[in-house]
């Protein structure tokens, strides 16, 4: 590993939830605005997380730590993998490992709402799985190869072909930025029969380090994203994928949540409507 | 400098109240009143909340609940009682179950009165609570600090 990889993996160490922070921030602020409210300041996410530092922390198991740990752990992986230009799949394969380790965080505790909230992240993963997956198959058929700097560099026509990849990797971002109507295991909003789902037993900077967590991941979704319109050109490529990104939360304020199984059948269909279909037209196109 | 006042998330519990005051607190989060301009989260979960809100009067069985919530929650923390119930078990004060006040149960840190109380007095208590709140923290620091070494 050269001195040059170490130091673009420590920029995207300190970069990353700095960028994943500030999603999150024009996030809040867009949703206030689409409900005719003024909306928090666009650095909240921050203050929120300095604040979780410095309250006590309340341990359930000691596990508990750790796994949360070991989910930040494997999200910086995943990121570090996709941001120095390297193997999707393995990208993909720490993101999953990660979303694991979240859900036995939840499940270590005996809160029956972080036992709810665990199960349900389970089988939200069993929905978008299959979609993730076919996204690196896409590239790795289009572009012949699954490290992300070859993509990046493929041709342009390459959204084209891959449009409906495109279509069912932008239904499961919804699943994976938890948002309605998908926001079954955990919502940012809380008074749901859940409690908080997922993060209900985590608290202080345990509570911290998973909201870093999620930032992390917000910025390697929107990498993904911003691998299909890559080969365009950054100064087209990032503006569409930050709208697609944003777009989601439009789609947050104007839909009610689903059931899971309602979850699991659409999120399939989509799989298997636009993703194996185009996977399977691919050589014609 | 502290950020607990920059994000202090609320956890509401209604403690038998006609309603009247939980209207109110809730109109808060409403457009008009929107205290999410202060990063003011309502949390329905008293592991994530700094400042707990209480309506109504306390009675033999809402007690236990409201102990377990003020217990629940992780230090720095303060709490807010809200309307003339909370603060003295206002009409209901002669019922034989009441308690006159949230206060013979936990300790209470601002009273917001009022019947119901206005979403004006009751964001002016969650601001007062806040100066309470960062005070509470800087002493949590220093235990640590105490407790370290
Ligand atoms: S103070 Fe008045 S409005 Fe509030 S709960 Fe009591 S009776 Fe209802």
């Amino acid at each position: 590993m050269s001195y040059e990889t170490l130091a673009l993996a420590a920029a995207f160490i300190v970069l990353g939830p700095l960028v994943g922070g500030l999603l999150a921030g024009i996030d809040r602020r867009l949703t206030a605005r689409m409900q005719s409210r003024q909306g928090p300041p666009i650095l909240q996410p921050f203050y929120d997380v300095l604040k979780l530092f410095e309250k006590d922390t309340t341990i359930v198991t000691s596990l508990q730590t750790l796994y949360v740990w070991c989910f930040l752990f494997f999200m910086v992986i995943s990121g570090v993998i996709l941001y120095l230009g390297g193997d999707l799949l393995i990208s993909l394969f720490a993101l999953t490992v990660s979303g694991i380790f979240l859900v036995l965080t939840a499940e270590s505790t005996n809160s029956p709402y972080s036992k709810i909230g665990s199960a349900r992240e389970l089988v939200l993963m069993m929905a978008y799985e299959p979609m993730l997956i076919m996204v690196p198959l896409g590239f790795f058929l289009v572009a012949g190869s699954f490290r992300a700097a070859d993509i990046a560099a493929g041709d342009p026509s390459q959204v084209i072909q891959l449009l409906g990849v495109l279509i069912g990797f932008l239904f499961i971002l919804t699943i994976k930025l938890r948002k309605s109507p998908f926001d079954l295991s955990s919502s940012h909003h809380g008074h749901q029969e859940l409690v908080k789902g997922l993060t209900t037993d985590i608290t202080g900077s345990d509570l911290a380090l998973v909201e870093i967590g999620h930032w992390y991941e917000n910025v390697i979704l929107l990498g993904w994203l911003y691998l299909f319109f890559a080969p365009l050109g950054v100064l087209w490529a990032l503006p569409i994928a930050l709208v697609l990104f944003f777009a989601e939360v439009l789609v947050d304020n104007t839909n009610a949540r689903l059931k899971w199984g309602t979850t699991v059948k659409a999120s399939w269909w989509v799989a298997g409507l636009f993703g194996v279909t185009n996977l399977l037209v691919l050589p014609f196109i | 400098m502290s950020f607990l006042k920059k994000s202090p998330w609320i956890l509401h519990y209604a403690a038998t109240s006609c309603n009247g005051c939980d209207i109110e607190v809730l109109a808060c989060l409403t457009p008009l009143y929107d205290v999410e301009r202060f990063g003011i989260i309502n949390t329905g979960n008293p592991k994530h909340a700094d400042i707990l809100m209480v309506t109504g009067s306390v009675n033999e069985e809402s007690r236990k609940v409201l102990e377990n919530l003020y217990a629940q929650m992780p230090d720095p923390k303060a709490v807010i009682a809200i309307g003339a119930c909370a603060l003295s078990g206002g009409i209901f004060r002669d019922a034989y179950n009441v308690y006159a006040g949230i206060d013979q149960v936990i300790p209470v840190d601002v009273y917001v009165p009022g019947c119901a109380a206005r979403p004006e007095s009751i964001i002016d208590g969650v601001v007062q609570a806040l100066g309470i709140l960062e005070e509470r923290g800087k002493q949590r620091k220093r235990q640590r600090k105490v407790a370290l070494s």
